[in-house]
């Protein structure tokens, strides 16, 4: 496929995906405006009757009808400006600017731990379909979606944290004996081995592990599938019988050959699954008291904590857009027959 | 040998072929048979559970509060009182109602704008796709949080959130298996013979495109059921003291510490067996419709 | 500041220990050089309480970084715990303090003391500090009314070390007022540095930077996330703490803070629901305080705006047939003082609160409801805050049984914490609900005024009574040692005997758990932790 005709197809995704980005702007602004709770209430505080609340209502603009909201809005979006949060006091931006990194740390070691187990129990069962084998990873995956996360991740601090001692306290990503380590990625793992200190990777590490085997669990089960069902294709296909025929040793032919081939499917499947359990991280965040942008959105939709919900709601929605986009980009690129299709 | 089959061929033949192959499939999977009896004691206990069970899950005893599972109580009993089996199995009702109904109208009107997307293509699939992308853009989760809190929590708001977070899976594969048999051959000869465009979509396409949707429709009922555990948890769920497994399992999260395992293992168990049902089920519906699939 | 500095204040010993998650207790330190970690469940969303937005738990910061010109002494409570004591007013700042014949001037004379940053502590600051809390409004301006301070013209700093209040009548408020966690001296002149024409207030750097004198300063706020207090060796205003440095830490789900309490890893928890405590108290290792808190009630609130409410008979009728047993020991888990079970129509005193004259008597309600205008009942929904859930949802679930048995039809109607003051409190629509309001300042009048006055903001049942209207009134400004105030009183109460607009359940109590080894821990009427007290033992 020419350069010309790749970036024009780039381009050409990028350019649909304009029209979603002022859906969700609209949509984002609609919702918070129909939650029911009165942020100018809150603002005017526990002592305030109905003379203050409405003086409070009419400083903050609210008062005004939706359009003209609605253009102040977006007004201070292009300025980057996404308002202060009422239950956090702190600007929305860096409240979202500090929160997201440990949301993402989160859900990438959980997909870490996921791939680790599902995509060689995956693999299993491929190579012996429809065997005792496959009936059992299909059970144990299945098995790990079918739990509330709220509940294994309590399930897990009771058995292990609360029985056995052998977790550390769940108490956020870092214990109070430990400070966070000089800002640069804001993955704190990262970060303190940037920073050499290697104690306080160990200790963020630690923290790490309950909630993502939590959230792993969880995204078991699509991972393994994908994996199985693209191995089981690729292996029934012409290009591998010959490697067999050829008399190519069995691990040579799983690993080098087929597994190259059915990444693929296998990374979109990720793209997906990332994007779900960033969402699924609300209640594992509201567990582990992991302060991370789930369980902001979900104290902000609980005291209708307007700025907040709206700017969590575009970051995420947002961060959707880029990661599809960027998977359908690499998918584009790297697939050849694809491109032919448009 | 199989006879020429005209419209309104033997339908016994037909039946009889399809029990057949389902007895096949029965016994070539024994998962999927598993997974299928499983089924049907989660729909007889949906059914004629609130007859059968031995307390009202509503009575509160003071005087019996968290007792451990013993003969009178075989799941214990509740902060106030209340039998846990009693409690489980009449929930069983309120949940498959809600995944039932969620799904069933994220598949019509889902797979509805789907086909009309497929077949006509141009600006109607334009609109659809954007629209589905900006409803798929958001949180499945977050979304349907913020539309229970806006709305307020009944079951209807419920299923509803939850009918539109499942609407763009339907619509998008609908699209896909309409547009693919858009200009296939039977489809021309259909037109050629003077059928207009929407008796063709309704009765030659759309049957054809079910296969991979009845997949999806199971998938989606375990998911709408774990998703109104999800709201319960945060208090955005089922109102109490109505019996629903999210719920249940919600107050009895708080409890785990304390040593009272029942009052969420059971319908935590419940709710597991029935997710677990419904996926299981899917793949073996996968494999009932469509051989050719098989994975 | 990095880690290394950061431990060196904290004893090796200390540091091994909360290491391993096995130990459970901290080594006894004499005071001096310890750490402790204390963990709550709501976020402190702001540094300054002057600010419109911040909510009670940031309440803290002002108890224990700010100081105030009195505070309460200390008192020991049937059970041996600590509590403050109403009866004994005490300096904080303010070194001495006099009060004119009619009672309409008050002066103090500031002690010695320095903020922070070495500036002296001076009447100006005070001024500023008291004129910013009634001009900036919201709650701060309304808790000083109840003192009756409402204009900075009221407030003069005579000079550097005295400072003068002058009330446009006589008031047993204003002193205890001046306790409350609003009435902070702030650093005027460091803040004024950081006001601006927009600003003159200096809200913005307040809001992040406390400029006080307390026993307290702020090492490091993580918002969402932690606190940390750092010991203040310069602390004028009273004993130094026994810690030097609090970790404060916010953890949402109370489980895990009682996983973490049970397992060593914490010293203290502040919010505990009941039934924790309740456990937590059997358990060897932790010891629990439950305090009662002094002027406040659960309660269950009929509007007189839903018609049937309107009926004193209907009212009463419910006042029969709630559960009160039922409620204290599935709702409450015993941690609780009944308010139900009173002897006499009459009160014998001015005990506030006291038992009410009902108990849970279905024959007796449906009696009177046979009598009343509503003998075949009818429908109500009854609402409760969410985020009272702890109590609130077995509390109406069992009301919601047994009024079904006097023929009154009840759904629950949950509400999110965000709706809730507008609904019960400011619009007043709710038919019928469960309350919780508490008054700061500890006698029966101020309840009475806040929860039985039409129009104010806590008497939700939009009860009107012109009796009792005048009777606090009169009793509101009068001190309570006077003659003519316990007659008064013992009306009111009579009156709310017989109206029964508010539905007494129990007085709940403020609970509070801990390693067994930390002296210290005092109740507040404003429930908050004052962390200057505690330390291990």
């Amino acid at each position: 496929m020419t350069h010309l005709a790749r970036s024009r197809l780039v381009g050409w995704r990028l350019l649909q995906a304009i029209p979603v980005i002022v859906g969700i702007i609209i949509v984002s602004f609609l919702l918070t405006r129909a939650l029911p709770g009165d942020p100018a209430a809150y603002f005017a505080g526990p002592a305030a009757d109905a003379a203050s609340i409405e003086q409070i209502r009419v400083s903050m603009g609210l008062d005004r009808p939706l359009p003209v909201q609605f253009v102040a809005y977006v007004q201070d979006l292009v300025r980057g400006d996404l308002g202060i949060s009422i239950s956090t006091g702190q600007p929305v931006m860096h409240e979202l600017t500090t929160r997201l990194p440990a949301s993402l740390e989160l859900t990438g070691v959980a997909l870490l731990f996921s791939i680790a187990i599902a995509m060689p129990l995956g693999i299993l069962a491929a190579t012996r379909p429809n065997s005792w084998v496959d009936h059992l990873c299909r059970a144990v995956v299945t098995a790990g979606v079918s739990l509330p996360t709220f509940f294994t991740g309590l399930a897990l601090i009771y058995v292990f944290y609360y029985l056995l001692g052998w977790s550390p306290s769940p108490m956020g990503r870092l214990d109070f004996l430990h400070l966070s380590p000089p800002k640069v990625t804001g993955f704190y793992v990262i970060d303190a081995l940037l920073a050499r200190d290697l104690e306080t990777a160990r200790a963020a590490l630690a923290q790490l592990l309950l909630p993502a085997i939590t959230l792993g669990l969880f995204t078991l089960a699509p991972i393994a599938r994908m994996t199985r069902a693209a191995m089981l294709q690729i292996l029934e296909g012409e290009f591998i019988r010959t490697a067999r025929a050829a008399g190519l040793p069995r691990r040579q032919v799983l690993f080098t050959y087929a597994l190259r081939n059915a990444i693929l499917p296998v990374i979109t499947t990720l793209g997906m699954v990332f994007s779900f359990a960033l969402g699924a991280n609300v209640l594992v965040e509201k567990v582990f008291s992991w302060p991370g942008i789930g369980s902001y959105a979900v104290e902000a939709l609980v005291v209708s904590d307007y700025a907040a919900v709206q700017g969590f709601v575009l970051t995420m929605a947002l961060l959707f857009v880029t990661l599809n986009l960027i998977i359908d980009v690499i998918y584009t690129l790297v697939d050849p027959r694809l491109g032919l299709e448009e | 040998m199989t006879t020429l089959t005209a419209d309104g061929a033997s339908p016994l033949a037909g039946v009889r072929r399809f029990l057949r192959h389902l007895l096949y499939v029965m016994t070539d999977n024994p998962m999927t048979a598993f997974a299928f009896m499983l089924f049907l004691l989660i729909v007889g206990a949906a059914l004629v559970g609130p007859w059968l069970v031995p307390y009202d899950p509503l009575a509160t005893n003071a005087g019996s509060t968290l007792q451990p599972p013993s003969w009178q109580h075989w799941f214990g009993t509740d902060q106030l009182g209340r039998d846990v089996f009693s409690r489980v199995v009449v929930a069983t009702r309120l949940d498959l109602m809600i995944a039932v109904s969620a799904v069933a109208i994220a598949f019509v009107v889902g797979s509805t704008l789907g086909a009309i997307a497929g077949f006509y293509g141009g600006w109607a699939e334009r609109i659809t796709g954007r629209c589905m992308d900006t409803i798929m853009a958001f949180p499945l989760f977050v979304l349907a949080m913020g539309i229970v809190a806006a709305a307020g929590n009944t079951v209807e708001n419920i299923i509803y959130a939850t009918a539109i977070i499942n609407l763009p899976f339907y619509a998008r594969m609908a699209r896909t298996e309409v547009a693919v048999r858009r200009n296939a051959g039977f489809v021309q000869a259909a037109r050629l013979s003077g059928n207009a465009d929407w008796r063709i979509l309704a009765f030659q396409i759309f049957p054809n495109s079910l296969p991979p949707m009845m997949v999806q429709i199971s998938l989606n009922m375990g998911w709408a059921i774990l998703n109104a555990a999800g709201l319960s948890f945060i208090g955005l769920g089922v109102i109490p003291p109505t019996p629903e497994w999210g719920i249940m399992v919600a107050e009895g999260a708080n409890y785990i510490i304390s040593g009272h395992w029942w009052l969420a293992l059971f319908p935590g168990l419940a709710l597991m067996l029935a997710v677990f049902t419904f996926n299981l089920l899917g793949d073996g519906l996968r494999d009932l419709v469509d051989p050719q699939r098989r994975t | 500041m990095n880690r290394r500095e950061f431990l060196k204040g904290t004893s090796v010993l200390t540091a091994g220990a909360a290491c391993l998650p096995f130990l459970k207790v901290m080594p006894a330190q004499a005071g001096g050089n310890e750490t402790l970690v204390v963990v709550m469940g709501s976020t402190i969303n702001s540094l300054d309480i002057h600010r419109s937005g911040t909510n009670r738990p940031s309440y803290q910061v002002a108890v224990n970084c700010y100081d105030r010109l009195l505070t309460f002494g200390t008192k020991t409570l049937e059970d041996g715990s600590l509590s403050y004591d109403y009866d004994n007013l005490q300096g904080e700042l303010a070194e001495s303090w006099e009060v004119s014949e009619d009672g309409r001037t008050l002066t103090f004379t500031l002690r010695e003391a320095t903020f922070w940053d070495g500036r002296p502590v001076t009447a100006q600051d005070v001024k500023w500090s008291f004129d910013r809390a009634v001009t900036l409004g919201g709650f701060p301006t309304t808790q000083m009314a109840a003192g009756s301070t409402t204009s900075p013209e009221q407030f003069e700093a005579v000079d550097e070390r005295t400072f003068r209040i002058t009330l446009p009548h006589a008031s047993k408020l204003t002193l205890p007022n001046l306790t409350t966690p609003i009435a902070i001296v702030i650093n005027s002149e460091l803040a004024l540095e950081h006001a601006t024409d927009d600003d003159p207030w200096a809200t913005e750097y307040l809001h992040r930077n406390p400029a006080g004198s307390g026993a307290f300063q702020v090492e490091r706020w993580e918002p969402g996330q932690q606190l940390v207090y750092r010991r203040n060796p310069d602390w004028a205003s009273g004993e130094l703490p026994g810690a030097e440095r609090i970790i404060l830490r916010e953890v949402p789900s109370a489980s895990t803070r009682r996983a973490l309490l049970e397992r060593g890893n914490i010293q203290l928890s502040q919010d505990v629901p009941p039934r924790d405590a309740m456990e937590l108290d059997a358990h060897p290792d932790v010891a629990v305080v439950s305090t009662p808190i002094e002027n406040c009630l659960h309660v269950l609130c009929p509007n007189l705006r839903f018609e049937p409410f309107q009926d004193v008979r209907v009212r009463q009728a419910i006042a029969w047939a709630v559960p009160y047993e039922a409620i204290m020991q599935n709702a409450a888990y015993g941690r609780g003082v009944p308010m139900w079970g009173g002897d006499n129509s009459t009160p014998d005193d001015i005990q506030w609160p006291q038992p009410f004259p009902y108990r849970t008597n279905l024959d007796r309600a449906r009696a009177l409801m046979a009598e009343s205008d509503y003998p075949d009942g009818f429908e109500v929904p009854l609402s409760f805050d969410l985020g009272q859930a702890d109590w609130a949802e077995s509390t109406a679930l069992l009301i919601q049984e047994a009024l079904g048995q006097i023929g009154i039809t009840v759904t629950l109607d949950r509400i999110p914490g965000a709706n809730w003051r507008t609904r019960a409190l400011v619009d007043k629509q709710l038919p019928l609900h469960l309350e919780n309001f508490g008054g700061w300042l500890n006698t029966p009048c101020y309840y009475f005024f806040w929860a039985y006055i039409e129009g104010n903001l806590f008497n939700s049942s939009n009860y009107h009574s012109d009796e009792i209207a005048r009777l606090v009134d009169e009793t509101l400004f009068m001190e309570m040692d006077d003659p003519d105030y316990a007659p008064k009183i013992r009306r009111m109460i009579e009156i709310a005997f017989e109206d029964v607009p508010r539905i007494p359940l129990y007085q709940p109590t403020l609970n509070v758990a801990m390693q067994p080894n930390i002296d210290g821990y005092t109740f507040w009427y404003h429930r908050q932790l004052d962390q200057r007290v505690l330390h291990s033992r």
